[in-house]
């Protein structure tokens, strides 16, 4: 494996997604995503120097809505999905800005 | 020894855009519902939901970019910046980072030092963000879906100010631009112009840009203004210490004239942002630009130069009556109704303004129509009413928009017309107040505002003041030589 993922990496990566590995996940995680990089090193080797970018899979663009009113109150349907709620309204952890 | 030093300001601007429905779904923008009354699966992010784009969104942002010189990426895209937070439901916010719509334009300003151009690195379209309420019974927070998905652009200015009345003049610039434009009312107090300030200091004569620190949570003119000097000054402070100045986020407390670092490090600014696979790109032809550039309307700067040529009204009245496209709209369109220019001003920036001081609203606000203000102006011209009797029918009009024709009949407020009557009121007037008809007759002057005032109270307010005035004068002066 070319690509050694560290400790720190992972530790970093971890905080980025809120995860909270063990031990043990974390070294396989550290393998995994060795491997993933270097599949990517491998497309890398690719000559794509004439090759536009592609910004979508499909060759589909402008794709609109009209400004619309469609939309009603399914709050009570939507408030279903929460962990909690109050006044109408999601409840979550306290969190501070 | 003091050093001098120089403030390097550039600003991110978020306008809320005033689109009926949101960026990608067709909830309603509307301010104000009940917490997630305007919510659906897509807005708050529901697994399988599918983000369809707004054209409008497309057109506002577009006719805001050609506003301000800007070049505009004709094929377009959006991207998904990543970051856990509980007002973005779906863990990454919808936004422009490779292809934003618009880039490398700039506005004018006026300073002191003259004209001076403010250069406009980007604009981008994003979505806004949920509210969140801090609850402190439960020691939860609850978060309101509503503002989700609310379609915002994000201009970015380049770092080309160098002191708050600069960033203010760019503010009220671009404030007036699109407020010309329709394309959001952008007030700071509501939120739907928002100003984050980035702001480095440097030594006088310096090239090299000093590290710079991000001011958040300016919703106010003068808040801007004393975060950019309280700001500048702590940064100086710093750097005379021998201290070094930290790239930080920084939340703007004015109650307390001072500001705290946002972010701990728990919360590492790497939004590892990639290409929204759900929304497909966005191609402008050169058509579609030449559309937006046709519709675009007269703006602020223009409209003052025409002013000037076109209308005797002050130079003051001007800058009032342009500074708020409705009111400038009001003004054309009720002019050519009643010819008289001088008179809608007056009514504008008269009694208009002080009934939207007295009611704290924008000149954004006012609802009365051309034609019932153009109406008001003829029943005062051709004496129907008198003009205390027209401030009062205005006030119905700014209030309801009322018909004044057809209010002024229904309330029997036209002036009496009907001499005779008028006369025999003003008989009875002298005849039951002789002190002041015989202080008048010793020369006090003044008796007669007396006697006016009670005849119109006797008119319950419906006589031309002027014509009671004359009638008074003439009996006063016309009885002694009856009675000899």
């Amino acid at each position: 494996m070319a690509n050694v993922i560290t400790d720190e990496i992972i530790e970093y990566v971890g905080i980025l997604a809120k995860l909270e590995l063990t031990g043990d996940e974390k070294e396989q995680a550290k393998k995994d995503m060795g491997r993933m990089l270097d599949y990517i090193d491998k497309l890398g080797e690719l000559d794509t120097s004439g090759t536009e970018p592609m910004s979508h899979v499909f060759p589909v663009r402008n794709v609109f809505r009209e400004d619309v009113v469609t939309g009603r109150d399914e709050s009570e349907r939507i408030l279903s999905n929460a962990p909690g709620q109050k006044d109408n309204m999601f409840m979550v952890p306290r969190t501070f800005d | 020894m003091s050093k001098e030093y120089e403030t390097v300001i550039g600003l991110e601007v978020h306008v809320e855009l005033a689109t009926r429905t949101k960026i990608f779904c067709g909830c309603s923008t509307a301010f104000g519902g009940a917490p997630n009354t305007h919510t659906c699966p897509v807005c708050t992010g529901m697994p399988g939901s599918l983000p369809v784009l707004n054209r409008q969104v497309v057109e506002y942002a577009l006719a805001v970019g050609l506003a301000v010189n800007c070049h505009v990426n004709q094929l377009c895209k959006f991207d998904r910046k990543n970051y856990f937070y509980p007002d973005n439901p779906q863990n990454y916010q919808i936004s422009q980072l490779y292809l934003p719509i618009c880039h490398d334009g700039f506005v004018e300003i006026e300073t002191e030092g003259g004209l001076r151009r403010v250069g406009i690195h980007e604009i981008h379209m994003e979505e806004d963000a949920g509210k969140l309420i801090h609850d402190e019974w439960e020691d939860c927070s609850l978060v309101d879906y509503n503002r989700s998905g609310v379609p915002l652009i994000e201009i970015v200015s380049e770092p080309d100010m160098r002191s708050a009345p600069e960033v203010i003049a760019y503010l009220e610039k671009l404030r007036m631009i699109i407020q010309y434009l329709g394309a959001s009312d952008c007030k700071l107090q509501e939120g739907s112009m928002r100003a984050d300030v980035n702001i480095s200091v440097r030594e006088a004569g310096s090239g090299k840009l000093g590290t710079r620190t991000e001011m958040k949570n300016l919703n106010s003119f003068t808040a801007i203004t004393h975060a950019i000097e309280g700001e500048r000054q702590r940064q100086i402070d710093l750097i005379e210490a021998g201290g070094e100045v930290i790239q930080e986020t920084r939340r703007w407390d004015d109650a307390r004239g001072d500001s705290y670092p946002m972010r701990s490090k728990e919360d590492a600014q790497d939004y590892r942002y990639f290409p929204d696979p759900d929304l497909v790109p966005v191609w402008i032809s050169d058509e579609w630009i030449a559309r937006v550039k046709e519709r675009e309307p007269e703006f602020r700067d223009r409209k003052r130069q025409r002013y000037r040529e076109e209308y005797d009204i002050p130079e003051y009245d001007i800058d009032i009556i342009t500074g708020s496209k409705r009111m400038a709209d009001l003004f054309e369109e009720t002019a050519a109704l009643c010819g008289q220019p001088k008179k809608v001003s007056n009514w504008l920036m008269g009694e208009t303004l002080r009934l939207l001081k007295e009611k704290s609203l924008d000149p954004e606000d006012i609802r009365f129509s051309p034609e019932n203000l153009a109406k008001l102006i003829g029943l005062a011209d051709r004496k129907v009413i008198n003009s205390s009797v027209a401030k009062e029918v205005f006030q119905a009009v700014f209030e309801q928009d009322v018909d004044p024709e057809k209010y002024v009949e229904e309330k029997g407020l036209g002036t009496v017309s009907d001499e005779g009557a008028l006369r025999r009121t003003i008989e009875e007037v002298i005849a039951g107040n002789p002190q002041s008809v015989e202080d008048y007759r010793n020369g006090k002057e003044k008796a007669i505002g007396f006697l006016v005032g009670q005849t119109m109270k006797a008119m319950k307010g419906k006589a031309d003041p002027a014509g009671v005035n004359r009638i008074l004068r003439e009996l006063l002066q016309g009885r002694p030589l009856e009675q000899e």
